[in-house]
């Protein structure tokens, strides 16, 4: 897989005098690293968040557009927080497919309004694309998910759809599926600004206000998939370990059963939903076609009025089919998408009590270690060398500490976990509430929007009755 | 052309496949004012259909075995042909195909729309659905298993309800027709208390149907060639040309729309059902939200159900009816054209027979009886297709009002269960 040469110091403004020229024939895809996670994403469940590499050391390419190719109105999505004092509101906006020269790519502006005084200014917008998203995601996982944090997870990568909405192709799937796109990374960036250890973050606080962001290179080491590689193995490891349950530990299997059962019923929810989704697209379509065919059996009725009355049911139908398609995007962005982001993060939960056991288990096996270098004492006391006595004095002093170490480790993690459980479940309760009753009330929109159409048919309908009289055959 | 208040007493007798021979499951009587008023139903929409003590048809019962479906046909008549004054006989489906097929043959009755004979009784689908339900017991909740048998069975009886509905709306449609209804095997069919022994065509006539319709339709390509100088009939043909195809499209389409609705409704069922089941096992205070939710969807789903099945009832089925009758109105047509290209042979063969001066008399009263054919079926024909137009006029005025209404209804039954619900989880957050 190639990789696209990363354009050394673009000039800012200059961009179409790239020496390498545009070639027209070839869209070089700028995320090919993601494409070397290609596999990576087929094995990846939905549980997995991917992570692009981070740290470079160069200058980003200045995000100037040469001429947006696309260019939709902008989406005004605000979700404010209730907190009054203190309030930071992230919001995603316009989006521009930008073209690069070779590099294609979109852009996602970000704005965010903030009372917050860490931040510079109270209101401020910067450029980012989606790798940066990735990027932020995982600056935050390696430092806070393995001490206990439920570091929310970014959105998937799709390769098929960013390909078409890159190669320019302008068509409804292209634009849901970008549409789609921001709402999720809008979605992300919300739950991280709500956490308050990850607000105090520098790379959070510099991804939303620095209008340069180094750009993440590729480093083997952080792959999205060695992390997948990394948390099944601790899962496996986890286990095979006996537990030794002591009284805190039932808490924690409590909950861990619990999240593995709301895991499993959302699974299935989600399910129903997406199904629910896609019987609602084919309603649409389906109503549509009866719309017309009534049309067509109006116009060869040879009674007037009848005629007329097949008509007004044609044009009818075809207005409740434009309602169903609009409930069926308010059944997949408010429902499904919520229950899906829900499932990833439920992944990342049980992510972290995974950390946990790998915490207990660091802490076992120095007292494991331990025990064995005192028995090495021993043993030298016996066979009285005094350098190996020395040196069994040492070791064991260094794994005497890292024992202490363990276990302020592993209480550390437990005490932390268990804050964020409890935030968990109170923004998990909130987000469902607010999110449900939003949907019902879509729902409540289209059944009134469907009584005013019938209303209208019937009150025609009885003014057909009248003409029906009148007309003889 | 169906009641829409169907009898309550027609029952299924079967579900989940556990029927045996013997297994009656005994109906309650019906009671007079129900009967009226289904009868009243249909005289709205067939207009032919007179109140009229001379003759009254009906299905009072109906009992779904195995694999066939035993129709109680109860007459009323004043007439003198029948020994009493209210009878009732068994019928199964193939009898009533029996006596269709006997009209269509009878020459006499050539100038007449035949009533469309009924479909097949079709529970092949809900029976496998029904049995796939069975089998997939165990993978399922208790409450999730009850809740899709009992949508299941409740399908099996719409689809019961309707094959019922469809034989009796032909019943009366001959029961109405002022020629058909003192046809002889019509009457047979009505008082015989036995089986009739009709039993259905075996491979060797099915094949010689096959073939007789390819000889008809290619016939009736050759047939409609022929202009005719009749402008009603000419105007009529490429009416009913039309309007048949697209009938048809239609009929199709609706079937769809009502199937997503349907599938669209199910959703709403294990929705309802993975609400409930988080409600019961979420440790913190949404549960409540949950279960309220769970609630609304079941609720709803029932309405989105009914949204499907009147759907079904007043377009889908009733653009099935009338592709069927549009279908009978063609032949009618059809015959009328070979009974025309009939004479028009006649006459050619006897001007030959003039000519040749040979067989006169033989060719003389040949076009005769082609003319008088001919003549009578022209007559016939005209009125009868007049009273097609009123009776299909009548019926979809009566049918798009009444969906009309019945999509209102249902429009505001959820919204008023959606607010209701809302207020609640609004009061409780």
């Amino acid at each position: 897989i190639p990789s696209s040469p990363e354009p050394a110091s673009l000039p800012a403004e200059d961009v179409s005098t790239n020496s390498n020229g545009p070639r027209p024939a070839e869209v070089v895809l700028d995320d090919d690293r993601e494409d070397l996670f290609a596999e990576a994403t087929e094995e990846v469940s939905l549980d997995s968040p991917e992570r692009e590499p981070i740290l470079s050391s160069e200058p980003s390419p200045a995000v100037t557009p040469v001429t947006p190719t696309t260019l939709i109105a902008p989406r005004i999505e605000s979700k404010s927080m209730s907190a009054p004092v203190i309030f930071d509101r992230s919001r995603e906006e316009v989006w521009e497919n930008v073209c690069d020269g070779m590099n294609a790519y979109m852009a996602y502006r970000v704005t965010t309004k903030t009372s917050l005084s860490m931040f510079s200014k109270s209101e401020f917008s910067v450029k980012r694309r989606f790798s940066d998203f990735l990027g932020l995601h995982s600056k935050l996982a390696s430092k806070y998910l393995h001490v206990g944090y439920i570091v929310p997870p970014a959105p998937e990568k799709s390769i098929v759809g960013m390909t078409k909405v890159k190669v320019g192709k302008e068509d409804s799937s292209s634009t849901e599926f970008v549409e789609k796109r921001r709402a999720a990374l809008e979605r992300y960036l919300q739950r991280t600004v709500k956490h308050p250890t990850l607000l105090q973050d520098p790379d959070l606080r510099q991804f939303l206000e620095s209008s340069e962001l180094p750009r993440a290179v590729n480093t083997q080491a952080l792959s999205g998939a060695g992390i997948l590689r990394m948390v099944n193995k601790a899962a496996d490891a986890v286990n095979k370990m006996t537990i030794k349950m002591n009284e805190s530990d039932a808490w924690f299997e409590e909950k861990q059963q619990q999240f593995e059962n709301l895991d499993q019923q959302l699974r299935k929810l989600h399910a129903s939903v997406e199904a629910l989704v896609c019987h609602r697209k084919e309603l649409s379509a389906n109503t549509a076609a009866f719309a017309k065919s009534a049309a067509m059996l109006g116009n060869s009725e040879d009674h007037t009025a009848l005629s007329r009355a097949l008509s007004q049911l044609a044009e009818v139908e075809e207005k409740i089919d434009q309602l169903h398609q609009e409930q069926a995007f308010a059944d997949f962005y408010m429902f499904s998408e919520l229950l899906s982001d829900y499932i990833r993060l439920i992944a990342a939960v049980k992510g972290v009590f995974d950390h946990r056991m790998k915490c207990w288990q660091k802490w076992e096996d120095a007292q494991i270690t331990l025990l064995k270098k005192r028995e090495i004492e021993a043993k030298m006391m016996v066979a009285n060398k005094p350098d190996k006595i020395q040196q069994a004095k040492n070791e064991i002093r260094e794994w005497e500490a890292k024992v202490q170490q363990g276990e302020r480790d592993f209480e550390q993690i437990s005490k932390t976990i268990r804050k964020e459980v409890g935030r968990f479940e109170k923004e998990r309760v909130k987000d469902f509430k607010t999110v449900i009753i939003k949907y019902l009330e879509s729902l409540v929109q289209t059944q009134q929007q469907v009584s005013s159409f019938f209303i209208t048919y019937f009150i025609t309908y009885k003014l057909l009755l009248e003409l029906w009289c009148t007309f003889s055959f | 052309m169906r009641s829409r208040h169907t009898p309550p007493t027609r029952q299924a007798g079967s579900a989940l496949g556990e029927e045996s021979a013997g297994d009656f499951h005994p109906l309650p009587l019906l009671h007079p004012p129900t009967h009226a008023l289904s009868l009243s139903q249909l005289k709205a929409i067939n207009v032919d259909l007179q109140s009229d003590a001379a003759l009254q048809v009906d299905i009072s019962d109906a009992l779904s075995e195995r694999d066939k479906v035993k129709f109680t046909v109860h007459t009323k008549s004043s007439l003198p042909n029948f020994k009493q004054n209210e009878f009732s006989v068994v019928r199964q489906h193939e009898e009533f195909i029996w006596l269709h097929d006997s009209f269509v043959e009878n020459e006499d009755y050539a100038g007449y729309i035949i009533p469309p004979a009924p479909p097949r009784p079709d529970f092949d689908a809900s029976r496998e659905k029904l049995q796939k339900l069975g089998e997939g017991e165990g993978s399922m909740t208790k409450e999730e298993f009850t809740k899709m048998k009992q949508e299941l069975e409740a399908e099996y009886l719409a689809i019961f309800k309707k094959t019922v509905a469809m034989h009796e709306v032909f019943l009366c449609r001959v029961a109405a027709h002022p020629i058909l209804r003192k046809d002889l095997n019509f009457h047979v069919f009505l008082e015989y208390n036995q089986d009739l022994s009709v039993r259905g065509k075996n491979k060797k006539e099915k094949l010689e149907d096959f073939f007789k319709n390819m000889v008809k339709s290619a016939d009736g390509v050759i047939v409609s060639g022929v202009k005719d100088v009749d402008d009603f009939f000419e105007h009529e043909r490429t009416f009913l040309l039309e309007y048949h195809n697209r009938v048809k499209d239609a009929s199709a389409k609706s079937d769809r729309m009502t199937r997503s609705h349907k599938s669209a409704a199910d959703d709403y069922n294990r929705i309802g059902s993975s609400l409930y089941a988080l409600g019961t096992q979420d440790s913190t205070d949404i549960c409540k939200f949950f279960l309220k939710v769970s609630e609304l969807f079941d609720k709803t789903r029932k309405i989105e159900a009914r949204v499907s099945a009147d759907e079904d009832l007043k377009l889908s089925d009733l653009l099935k009816y009338y592709l069927r009758e549009s279908q009978a109105a063609k032949d009618l047509l059809y015959r009328r054209s070979r009974s025309l290209v009939d004479y028009e042979n006649a006459n050619k063969a006897l001007d030959k027979a003039r000519a040749k001066n040979k067989d006169v008399l033989q060719a003389e009263t040949s076009q005769q009886l082609c003319c008088q054919k001919f003549e009578k079926i022209s007559e016939s024909a005209k009125q009868e297709l007049i009273d097609f137009k009123t009776r299909r006029v009548a019926a979809f005025r009566k049918n798009l009002v009444e969906l009309a209404e019945l999509e209102l209804k249902h429009a505001k039954g959820n919204l008023q269960l959606l607010q209701n619900c809302l207020a609640v989880l609004n009061g409780d957050t």
